[in-house]
């Protein structure tokens, strides 16, 4: 376990009490190593969405460790008191609808991510448009969210999730809102950016035209683990 | 970054409609201080003008304007030879319903065209306007005649002249008619009126008493003539008396209620029997009227901030979820509830300043008045934006997930 950047060891989380209590995930052990693209699947209530907000510190699991970027951050309880700050130095988050803020434009969404890290706002604007051009979306980098297509949206976001070089990268359905070949696009920028920066992705989806770039496929079911595949080899 | 700012820009039409409305309440709201404050000033303004030390009112009243005084006109002499007094006068008051009656000379066709230079053309059009006035009759030369006139000139020793305010809106030399007898406006003064807004008219207190007794019922008016027993006409409302600057008036007040007929009150006591007596009712409504308005201001400004905070929560959670610190959150909701309080304050006051002086009572709004009223819209804006913090920082960052 020692080179994954995600580590979750006999992980559980319920929700309610008594006979309401519902068991949304049980014993899921898993990891995530530095440059691994690792899909979550699965059909709805099946604890998809449960074990992102896990990984992503914003929901407390009920048993189990939780490692993450070599750190213990839940062990019993939380072993960090700012998770917040946690989050904005080791995690990037994509979402499903990008979440750009809307009056921002989108040299300054990925700026706020290195403002929120200390970065002065004239050297987080220069690094913003670096970021930009290397995601090929430069040329849009004045331009405000309701003005950029789908896919120029999902380059911004992403550049955002990796302004701060965090070593684990989260994407909640990075792919709903795209068609087909920009979906494609998308997770080969998020292969590269796993391979180029060291990175732990871990993406939730449901899009079956994009299992083949995962390098691995993890599937849940009634909140455990049911299998995991390598499509790579799948295909072979 | 500021994000308050950022987002005010790109809904900025939003926003300064949301400050439009916002700044019409501000501005209803000071309006309410403006006329409160105007309430008690006018109110006070009856008795400034006069410039009296101390008012000698009838015995057990506290006239001449919270209750009716009469007496003898020749209480005067006695007031006047008190140590310490430097002149004494009689004085009258009456509310009268006067006409303007156009120029000197009875021919309002040709008086119009000479009073449309002196008085514009709304001068002009209150030609024959019925016009409520207190009128002052005074001796002239003594105490209890006009301040300062600011245009026109003083009423000399000259039978059926008058000085008037300038909210009358007569100008020197038109004619106001009352109870069948002209008056010829010779001067103007300014921001005397009664207590209850009129305008203050002076005129000779022979004059003045001349005007009491044809004001009289007809048989009353017999009686005197007869010289049976109804009042005497010789008698006034009071007589206001100046000091010499060392005198202490509650000493020299208190020399002149030891004759056991009359009532004395210094010029403060008298500005108390004002503003706690005759316009408490109307202050304390206005002052009621204005801190509902207040607290309506504050109840929409939080329910802006609120719903300027639901529409964002998508915002909020995923500047949580990339880690901003609630600071920057809070941030947000303030920094935008006090830009549209600056602006909402900032738009009503100038919609105010503007409009102030058509209100038909005065609108006293200083310096004072404005940088208090900012800073209760300061506290309001701040408190108001608690709810929307309290709502920005229970959203879960979870929130910014999924669809």
């Amino acid at each position: 376990m020692s080179d994954a950047l995600v580590e979750l060891a006999g992980i559980a989380k319920g929700f309610g009490t008594g006979e309401a209590r519902v068991q949304a995930l049980a014993d899921i052990t898993l990891s995530v190593a530095a440059g691994e693209v690792v899909g979550l699947r699965g059909p709805s209530g099946s604890g998809k969405s449960t074990l992102l907000n896990l990984v992503a510190c914003i929901l407390e699991p009920d048993a189990g460790v939780l490692r993450l970027a070599g750190e213990t951050v839940w062990q019993g309880g939380w072993r960090r008191r700012d998770l917040r700050a946690f989050r904005r130095t080791h995690i990037g988050f994509i979402f499903q609808f990008h979440n750009l803020l809307p009056f921002l434009d989108a040299t300054d969404n990925v700026a706020l991510a290195l403002t929120l890290n200390g970065v002065g706002l004239g050297e987080a604007r220069r690094r913003a448009r670096e970021l930009l051009d290397y995601l090929q979306v430069g040329r849009r980098a004045v331009a405000m969210p309701s003005k950029l297509s789908g896919g120029e949206a999902q380059r911004v976001a992403i550049a955002r999730a990796l302004a701060n070089h965090p070593r684990i990268i989260l994407a909640d359905e990075p792919t709903a809102a795209l068609d087909s070949e920009r979906a494609q696009i998308a997770m080969d920028l998020l292969r590269r950016v796993a391979r180029e920066q060291a990175a732990a992705v871990l993406v939730v989806t449901h899009d079956d035209k994009i299992f083949s770039r995962f390098d691995r496929l993890v599937s849940l079911r009634d909140g455990r683990i049911e299998g995991e595949m390598r499509p790579a080899e799948a295909r072979a | 970054m500021n994000l308050a700012l950022r987002d005010i820009r790109h809904n900025l039409g939003r926003f300064l409609l949301t400050c439009f409305g916002l700044g019409l309440l501000l501005g209803v709201a000071l309006a309410m201080i403006g006329i409160y404050r105007g309430v008690v000033e006018e109110a006070l303004s009856l008795a400034r003008a006069l410039r009296a030390d101390i008012w000698v009112v009838e015995a057990n009243t506290r006239g001449p304007f919270a209750e009716a005084s009469r007496i003898a006109g020749d209480v005067r002499e006695a007031v006047a030879r008190v140590a310490g007094v430097v002149a004494a006068g009689s004085v009258t008051f009456q509310i009268v319903e006067a006409r303007h009656a156009g120029g000197p000379g009875g021919d309002e066709a040709w008086d119009a065209e000479r009073l449309r230079e002196r008085a514009g053309e709304a001068g002009r059009q209150r030609i024959g306007a019925v016009l409520r006035l207190q009128v002052v009759g005074w001796e002239p030369d003594r105490p209890g005649g006009p301040p300062e006139i600011v245009a026109g000139r003083g009423i000399g020793r000259g039978r059926l002249e008058m000085v008037v305010d300038r909210s009358a809106g007569i100008p020197p030399g038109a004619m106001v008619e009352m109870a069948n007898v002209r008056y010829r406006v010779v001067g103007l003064t300014q921001r005397t009126v009664s207590t209850g807004g009129d305008p203050l008219a002076w005129i000779t207190l022979r004059d003045a008493q001349e005007l009491q007794f044809r004001l009289t019922p007809p048989a009353a008016r017999r009686a005197l003539q007869g010289g049976g027993g109804g009042m005497p006409q010789d008698t006034v409302n009071a007589v206001v008396a100046r000091l010499s600057p060392h005198a202490r008036p509650d000493e020299i007040a208190g020399r002149i209620r030891q004759w056991k007929h009359f009532a004395v009150l210094t010029a403060a006591e008298q500005e108390a029997v004002l503003t706690r007596s005759v316009v408490e009712r109307a202050r304390r409504q206005l002052g009621m009227f204005t801190g509902i308005l207040l607290l309506v201001s504050a109840v929409i400004v939080a329910l802006i901030i609120y719903t300027l905070t639901m529409d964002k929560v998508r915002e909020i959670a995923t500047l949580k979820l990339i880690g901003a610190p609630d600071r920057s959150i809070v941030a947000l909701v303030m920094q935008q509830a006090l830009l549209l309080g600056a602006a909402g304050f900032a738009g009503g006051t100038a919609l105010l300043l503007l409009v102030k002086d058509y209100f038909p009572r005065r609108v006293l709004l200083g310096p004072e008045e404005i940088a208090g009223f900012g800073l209760v819209v300061f506290v309001i804006c701040l408190a108001a934006s608690l709810l929307g913090v309290r709502y920005a920082l229970r959203i879960e960052p979870a929130q910014a997930l999924g669809g």
